[in-house]
């Protein structure tokens, strides 16, 4: 028997039929409600996040305005449920069609602009959706969409007694989104990607359209944040502009990404696995203590892992490894190499 | 030198507390308080640099950017967490409700000091910068920092000082508003977004295009809001920074 051949490969994959085997019973085990709401949001943040990683992290275009691809995919699923009293599918697709189209629209000129320019004209987009969703009556203003009482089930997607199916959801979003994102990184489109973000010009210059490479990425990217925003309004029975298109929804997109470990694809899972149990266990154990404690203990996270280590979790753990093995491997993680404007 | 600090709008908001704080407590008029907020951000603006910035430099882009971001939620939220979230306003300061009218025109005195106070700090800094030698430091650790260490310029000290600068000051700017502007933790967030959309717009590293973007956002918000809808101004001022960009990709001064 060949034991080193046994090592590597055979490892990984009885490891990943342990946890296909393990993860969909978890919530049986933790029937703990809260503790289910804390599952599923990780699952959500992480998928969200994922799906900025494909633009910001693979791509190196740190859009701030993933919050409005959100917030037009929670859209979709809303309109269709509370304006039209359909199942909120034909919603989600169309929302999320939308978002991507609305994506592609609005990067095209933003594309031209490099570095700060960038951030802050996704800034303001962000801004400005915001402020428009505000005041268009049609889809419920300042008020939201406040979701009626509908029949239970998958039909409709929404459950009032328990949780589980929504951990469900949350996982098929989870598996569909971080299965896009590992067919990307080992495909050509992936490469293409990378090569764009490392040096845009030397990319060009072999033959790359960098224009239409990174048009399709930020469309793919739009099309998942669209989804991920259509189960975020099943989940919470409502939507208003504040809540899904503002700073700080694009903020948490990118900070979990960039505490994980932005460019890898279990960085934004690693974020989220520290995030989402921080920020609801503090708010549940100190919310008496005046509020913001989570902020404040996760802004000084942030401060430390960007300012120690800008590859994040994962690059802590690539550390650790090699460390320990010493060999050396490509990563395609950001901040592996240092970039001039 | 291509750092955005994320938290300057929550460094006004610590400027008008400190100002807040110093009126509500030693009755100290906000027409003399600037001059302690104003020192106070300069010191905090030098030790973000010293703590944070500088290891940020030379790492991946943004990445000062993101780790302002966290400076900015840890200031924001103590604030919130020590002050509560409710908004607070100083009364019966010295220039409180007085006006000037000019024919037609009514100019609320606080407002037209703290301008006042604007331009002049303008002013001052545009003349630091273009006629001292500590200007011209700047200038050159600006455009080549290896070139400005090799000249004998201490970029690190120059670094701090500029950030200490603009830390100063916002917290002139933040000393003078609570007379007229309430206080409350979020107060900075949309300020700091219009001061970034104002220099972008004027292209980074640029003092007049700062100025004259600056001016011309004003006038777009002022009268956007009248003759479109109030809701709308905000809309307006951001629609023009991408119309300006789109054709300006580096600013209306940027080079």
């Amino acid at each position: 028997m060949n034991i080193t051949k046994f090592k590597k490969q055979d490892i990984y994959w009885y490891l990943f039929i342990i946890l296909l085997v393990v993860i969909p019973l978890v919530p049986f085990v933790a029937n703990n409600s809260f503790l289910q709401h804390v599952l599923i949001l990780i699952l959500l943040f992480a998928s969200m996040s994922q799906s900025w990683n494909i633009i910001g992290g693979y791509a190196g275009q740190v859009s701030f305005g993933h919050s409005v691809f959100f917030g037009i995919g929670a859209y979709g699923a809303g309109m269709a449920v509370v304006k039209y009293g359909i199942a909120p599918w034909p919603g989600i697709l169309i929302g999320a069609i939308t978002a991507s189209i609305v994506a592609v629209l609005i990067s095209y000129p933003c594309f031209k602009l490099k570095g700060h320019y960038f951030a802050i004209a996704t800034f303001a987009i962000v801004e400005i959706f915001n402020r428009l969703f505000m005041v268009w009556y049609w889809v419920g203003g300042a008020l939201g969409l406040d979701y009626p009482l509908v029949e239970e089930g998958w039909k409709n997607f929404i459950w009032y007694y328990t949780k589980i199916p929504y951990y469900y959801g949350a996982l098929i979003l989870f598996i569909v989104i971080f299965g896009v994102v590992r067919w990307i990184e080992k495909n050509r489109f992936g490469y293409y990607l990378v090569a764009v973000r490392e040096d845009q010009e030397a990319a060009e210059s072999i033959g790359v359209n960098s224009t239409v490479v990174k048009l399709l990425a930020m469309a793919v990217s739009a099309f998942l944040a669209g989804l991920c925003g259509a189960f975020f309004v099943q989940y919470n029975f409502r939507v208003d502009p504040p809540m899904v298109m503002s700073l700080s929804m694009s903020m948490t997109f990118v900070l979990i990404t960039i505490l994980g470990g932005a460019g890898t694809i279990l960085g934004p899972l690693m974020g989220a696995l520290i995030l989402i149990p921080l920020q609801e266990y503090s708010r549940a154990l100190w919310g008496g203590l005046g509020g913001g404690i989570d902020l404040i203990i996760f802004g000084i996270i942030i401060v430390v892992v960007v300012v120690r280590q800008p590859r994040g979790i994962m690059g802590i753990i690539s550390e650790v490894k090699k460390y320990f093995q010493n060999t050396k491997k490509t990563d395609f993680s950001l901040g592996k190499t240092k970039r001039g404007e | 030198m291509d750092v955005i600090n994320f938290a300057h709008g929550e460094f006004l908001m610590v400027a008008m507390y400190v100002s807040y704080w110093l009126g509500f407590l030693m009755h100290v008029d906000p027409i003399v308080s600037w001059i302690a907020s104003g020192a106070f951000c300069f010191l905090l603006g030098a030790i973000t640099y010293r703590l944070i910035i500088r290891q940020c430099l030379g790492g991946p882009p943004l990445s000062a950017l993101l780790a302002t971001f966290g400076l900015a939620m840890i200031l924001k939220n103590v604030c919130l967490n020590r002050f509560s979230p409710n908004f607070r306003l100083l009364t019966g300061t010295l220039l409180d409700g007085k006006k000037i009218i000019l024919g037609k025109v009514i100019f609320p005195l606080p407002q037209l000091v703290t301008g006042l106070f604007a331009l002049a700090v303008v002013f001052i800094i545009y003349y630091i910068i273009k006629r001292t030698r500590l200007g011209w430091a700047i200038q050159a650790t600006a455009m080549d920092k290896e070139a400005a260490e090799l000249m004998g310029i201490k970029t690190d000290w120059i670094f701090a000082f500029v950030f200490g600068l603009g830390g100063a000051c916002v917290g002139i700017a933040g000393g003078l508003m609570p007379s007229y502007l309430a206080v409350h933790p979020e107060v900075g967030g949309i300020f700091s977004l219009i001061a970034f959309i104002a220099v972008a717009m004027g292209g980074f590293g640029s003092i007049p295009g700062a100025l004259l973007a600056a001016l011309f956002i004003g006038l777009v918000e002022a009268f956007g809001g009248f003759y479109v809808a109030p809701v709308f101004k905000y809309v307006v001022v951001f629609g023009l920074y991408i119309t300006v960009v789109m054709f300006k990709p580096k600013g209306l001064f940027g080079w």
